[in-house]
């Protein structure tokens, strides 16, 4: 929280690191599901992106990683920038290389490799043995509860324990710029908390930009610098989170809060702003 | 008493063929654990390597090692060519179009091969010391004992790749994931290249032993076809598993071979694993070490 976004008085000179301008992504060349996405992350900061299920947010992560053209899906018009050099048509290796690292929805851990393993495996495009092995100790210094778990296979780990290696994982890329989609999901609400300490950590200490996608607004939003709130293939607000955690709208839909502050049940909350859902 | 002996004897050719089995059942598993691809190439793989070997050392005059060597090299080459140029054009097309095209690729390996060397059955100059030794009452051929052996260091060398290699790794993470390993920056293609590389370079080392065996002709091919009951048993995507299943396969076969075949008058060792095939089909049908699918509905 001591990151904030600058504004007009603000005269730091933080550089965008990453740029989305209008983008469009298109799956079986006929599903269209982002429709003039943008959103811009400055260097240094968590910046949050939320937004209900199937708002499009794993689909802006991907569009960013490269991982889409897997998925049949295509960018196909607006431009993705980062570090001033255009993206959208870099291949995934081309991205992890260029310091892009995306930990994907659903802790996708490598079940049959062990700890270690997986943690080399996040390693790949780097080159330095020496420096893979001191990193992996950095990782351990981060999730102490995965040391004694080193040797078994990912797929023997509870959730929040895959989670952990997860990111792990991502850190072994030493990425200037962290995706996580939903790291929260499925977790108990303690365990989020500590995960959600240690990628607050991970942003200060080592630096690392994280763009934070996740359904659980509450917790993006106490971590956060920057929210942006997605809806139904583009962004609908955004504002740095001091005054987004004041919006009105935003406290009914998003965190749950009626006006007088009491909880919402999640079945009430509407669409931020109602619009015609053309495709989904 | 000399029965035991005659079983033991029998085990001791199964386990050596059966560990070639082994072999050129993890570049099947390899291959379709990195790509879901079922290549029904590898036997011609096989027969592709024995030959070339065969022509370096005969025809050309190279000595064993410089000719082993390269065939070896050469059959990485053949692998880079057929992934680059047949399947990867093919991915993301239906699973049984795959299966056609290396349907067809072997029917072109073979034809492409009985064209240069005709059909006659070729010996191979003997690379391993012929003479048979005694233990006991068993009198076995030393080419056993040296084709189990030089099996034995192939699997070794690839487990200890697989295990501890950072493109080992990698290739085992894209095995897990494709979509994850791509997230890590990991190049897919380069691990389906690869894979087709190490199954193509198995396969050769693999006809090169049974060659060595059986001599060589077209139907060595034959020998991709007893890999099937073998990584059926151990599951098709287990790779510790298909080596082991190649082992028990080479048993089985042996032993029905020596114990069933004046009944039948002959022939049973080559029907005995696909009946084999068949039970485990019954009775496990993931094999004793594959991954249930799991069936939503
Ligand atoms: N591979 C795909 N093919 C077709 N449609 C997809 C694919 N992935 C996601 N979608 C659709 O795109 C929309 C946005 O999905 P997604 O980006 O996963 O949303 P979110 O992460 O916000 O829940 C959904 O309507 C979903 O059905
Ligand atoms: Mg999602």
């Amino acid at each position: 929280m001591e990151h904030t976004q600058p504004t007009e008085q603000v005269t730091e000179p933080k550089e965008p690191i990453l740029s989305l301008n209008n983008i469009e992504v298109i799956y079986d060349d006929v599903i269209l599901v982002l429709k003039g996405m943008s959103l811009v992350v400055y260097e240094g900061q968590i910046v949050a992106l939320l937004g209900a299920n199937g708002a499009g947010k794993s689909t802006t992560l991907k569009a960013i990683s490269g991982i889409l053209k897997g998925e049949e899906g295509k960018v196909t018009d607006g431009s993705i920038t980062f570090m001033g050099d255009r993206i959208d048509n870099t291949d995934p290796e081309g991205i992890v290389r260029r310091g892009i690292f995306q930990v994907m929805e659903g802790r996708r851990v490598f079940d049959d490799l062990n700890v270690d393993e997986n943690l080399i495996a996040g390693a790949h495009t780097r080159n330095s043995r020496a420096e893979i092995k001191q990193d992996m100790e950095m990782v351990f210094e981060y999730f102490p509860r995965l040391t004694e778990r080193r040797h078994t296979l990912a797929g023997y780990l509870s959730g929040g324990e895959q989670q952990m290696l997860a990111i792990g994982r991502a850190l072994m890329a030493r990425p200037k710029l962290m995706l996580l989609d939903e790291p929260s999901l499925g977790l108990a609400p303690l365990l989020v908390k500590e995960i959600f300490g240690i990628i607050q950590r991970i942003n200060r200490e080592e630096k690392t930009t994280i763009l934070l996608v996740e359904q659980n607004a509450r917790m993006a939003l106490s971590i956060a610098d920057y929210g942006y709130i997605m809806e139904n293939g583009k962004i609908v607000l955004d504002d740095p989170v001091e005054k987004l955690r004041e919006n009105e709208d935003v406290k009914e839909f998003y965190l749950g809060l009626s006006k007088v502050g009491e909880k919402k049940s999640y079945r009430d909350v509407k669409h931020y702003r109602r619009r015609k859902r053309w495709l989904s | 008493m000399n029965e035991i002996w005659f079983l033991l004897q029998l085990i001791i050719q199964g386990l050596a063929i059966g560990s070639v089995y082994g072999l050129v059942a993890l570049g099947f598993v390899l291959i379709y654990k990195a790509s879901s691809v079922i290549n029904f190439a590898q036997g011609e793989l096989l027969m592709v390597g024995a030959y070339v070997c065969l022509a370096l050392l005969t025809t050309f005059n190279v000595p064993f090692w410089a000719g082993f060597l390269l065939t070896l090299a050469f059959s990485v080459v053949l692998a880079l060519t057929i992934e680059r140029f047949v399947l990867r054009p093919m991915i993301g097309e239906p699973v049984i179009s795959i299966i056609m095209i290396t349907i067809g690729l072997s029917l072109v390996l073979k034809s492409f091969v009985s064209s240069i060397w005709g059909v006659q059955i070729k010996v191979f100059p003997a690379i391993f010391p012929q003479a048979p030794i005694k233990a006991g009452q068993i009198v076995v051929s030393q080419v056993y004992i040296y084709t189990f052996l030089a099996s034995m260091v192939f699997l070794v060398v690839f487990a200890l790749f697989f295990k501890y290699s950072r493109l080992g790794i990698a290739m085992r993470a894209a095995a897990n994931s494709n979509q994850v390993a791509l997230s890590m920056g990991i190049s897919v293609k380069r691990v389906f290249a690869v894979s087709w590389c190490v199954a193509a370079v198995v396969s050769a080392v693999g006809g090169i032993l049974i060659g060595n065996i059986n001599g060589v002709n077209i139907t060595l091919s034959a020998v991709g076809l007893k890999v099937f009951p073998a990584v059926i048993l151990g599951g098709l995507d287990s790779v510790a598993g298909a080596v082991l299943g190649g082992l028990i396969i080479g048993i089985l076969e042996n032993l029905s071979g020596g114990y069933l075949d004046h009944f039948f008058g002959g022939g049973v060792k080559e029907v005995a694993p696909f009946v084999i095939l068949v039970i485990i089909l019954m009775i496990k049908p993931y094999g004793l070490f594959g991954t249930e699918e799991i069936e939503r509905v």
